[in-house]
């Protein structure tokens, strides 16, 4: 056998997932209520999936376009348009992907030199930090504080810029934190990215979801869209997880460094999926206005009873997490969370896999049954209960 | 109608077992909230009843027979179909009674512990009626999905990964 390593420097430096472990660790018990799932309950709704079967049955079967079908990207562009206020041409503007991750990997990879810094806003998605790391940038971090109610101040990012900051990616409403910022939030930040030049790479994959204000793109702002990507996808409000769907829009030119990319490492998204999102686009509206109704409601559950149980949680605006402080147990994060699952069988997430001032936090998803969040939020009182 | 009472409504539709204490919490209301908005919508009779639906063929020993009978009648001056209508919704055996468009009137839903008694009643009762000119019954053989709900076995657990990002 050779000695020889054949695995780069580059991702042997690569941290594994905090999330990776912990997932080992739940997926060997049973009977767990898990709150740590990243997705929707929900199944995709069945004229989507019916829809891809007719596709299939009509011999859909080979590559679309790189970019994506143009009837796809039209519908892209028409629900942007009318749910977002936004105006993109579809043959240039919008590119299909594979999930929003790979949109997120093809933009970072189209943008980023040698030596390039991204500024990463946390606690994040886990994914943003490794993937400027593997286009050849520097990740620069951004701690928001838990006083702010972990949104992004306009000095903050001030702060992380230095010349040599090409981007900055930003998750609104965010992952793990729930946390949604306004359009008179936005307008601060947007004014430093203007003035400095940046490019603001914005993963708008929960827009759909918040539930007290309305959303505001990114890209919405005056002066933002020549310098916005939104990337977002089917996987949430669709509950297409599994078909790997999403898309970017955003300036011509970026569009077309990342279709390049695209065209090379990945053809197309998978052609069976585009059908199915073509009909999620048309006729999936009411299926959308139901599972959000319903995650608003578990929101209010959870929030509140997290709150009787002493884990302080404030009311998250969108996506559907819950990001409560530990404080009160006097546990790490990971101590809660380990503890948690081998005594009542609940899984959560550590905060700190998100980032460092995720410390001191869990993140709850309640993307699950009524049924299921009632007992866990049991379980967790006794938990908690003999903590305090 | 409040959109908060058409919210507990549709709760309460799709689990009439949902306890008060968890609506209010769902909806971010108080308890005693809920409770006046409940008992007001059953004194209006928006809330009609709490059923439960129960998959019978799955209890031993207890067959039922359920028919559709699509029932051609003769309507009466001035009351239409609702005196022929109510002859028939009086009787217990029968479960529904809708008034339709196209080849005949009133869809009829019988049902009985075997197709005997079904048979017995409609023509004993149900064709003897005066009013009545024919029916025609379709025994129902099986059922897939009865008020919304799937009654099939199909295994519904959750098939995501237990931890993911």
């Amino acid at each position: 056998m050779s000695q020889m390593s054949y695995v780069s420097k580059q991702v042997k430096d690569l941290k594994p997932s905090g999330i990776r472990r912990f997932f080992d660790l739940a997926a060997q018990m049973e009977d767990v209520i898990s709150l740590g799932v990243g997705e929707p309950d929900f199944v995709t709704p069945w004229n989507f999936i019916e829809q891809s079967f007719h596709a299939l049955e009509q011999g859909y079967t080979s590559y679309t376009e790189n970019a994506g079908m143009i009837e796809l990207r039209r519908e892209i562009s028409a629900y942007l348009s009318r749910n977002f206020h936004l105006s993109y041409d579809p043959s240039e503007q919008v590119i299909v992907s594979v999930g929003a991750s790979q949109a997120i990997d093809l933009a970072l990879r189209a943008v980023i030199d040698p030596g390039d810094e991204v500024i990463v806003v946390e606690p994040s998605f886990v994914a943003y930090v490794p993937t400027v790391k593997l286009a050849g940038g520097i990740p620069v971090t951004i701690q928001t504080k838990a006083e702010n109610a972990f949104k992004l101040k306009p000095e903050e990012i001030e702060e992380a810029i230095t010349p040599k900051t090409k981007a900055i990616l930003i998750c609104n409403p965010n992952n793990p934190t729930g946390t949604f910022l306004l359009q008179e939030e936005l307008e601060p930040l947007a004014s430093v990215i203007k003035k400095h030049d940046l490019l603001v790479l914005s993963d708008e994959i929960y827009a759909e979801l918040t539930y007290d204000d309305d959303y505001t793109s990114f890209a919405a702002i005056t002066g933002m869209e020549e310098r916005t990507l939104l990337i977002s996808g089917f996987s949430k409000a669709f509950a297409m997880t599994g078909w790997r769907l999403g898309y970017a829009a955003g300036p011509a030119e970026l569009i077309a460094a990342m279709v390049k990319i695209h065209q090379y490492t990945m053809m197309c998204a998978p052609t069976m999926a585009q059908h199915a999102a073509l009909e999620a686009l048309k006729n999936g509206r009411q299926s959308v206005e139901d599972m959000f109704e319903s995650y608003k409601q578990r929101r209010n559950f959870i929030v509140s009873s997290l709150n009787e149980i002493g884990l302080t949680c404030p009311h998250p605006g969108g996506a559907f997490y819950a990001f409560p402080s530990i404080e009160a147990t006097g546990l790490t994060s990971n101590e809660f969370a380990e503890q948690l699952l081998q005594e009542e069988q609940v899984a959560v997430v550590p905060g700190n896999v998100f980032g460092a001032n995720g410390e001191g936090y869990i993140r709850c998803s309640y993307a699950t049954s009524i049924k299921q969040l009632d007992e866990a939020m049991k379980r967790m009182k006794r938990f908690v209960e003999k903590r305090i | 109608m409040k959109g908060i009472e058409i919210d507990i409504l549709k709760l309460i539709e799709k689990n009439a077992n949902l306890e008060v204490e968890k609506i209010a919490k769902l909806l971010g209301k108080s308890i005693e909230e809920i409770q006046e908005l409940i008992d007001s919508l059953e004194k209006k009779k928006v809330i009609l009843g709490y059923s439960t639906l129960i998959d019978w063929a799955k209890v031993l020993d207890v067959e039922e027979v359920t028919a559709m009978v699509d029932v051609k009648v003769t309507p009466a001056r001035g009351v239409g179909f609702d005196k022929v209508a109510e002859r028939i919704y009086r009787f217990p055996e029968v479960k529904a009674v809708y008034l339709m468009s196209g080849a005949y009137d009133l869809s009829v839903s019988v049902k009985g512990d075997t197709m005997t008694e079904i048979g017995h009643f409609i023509s004993e009762k149900l064709s003897t009626l005066d009013s009545v000119l024919s029916t025609t019954t379709h025994f129902v053989l099986k059922r897939y999905k009865h008020d919304g709900i799937i009654l099939q076995d199909s295994d519904e657990d959750d098939k995501r990964i237990v931890v993911s990002p």
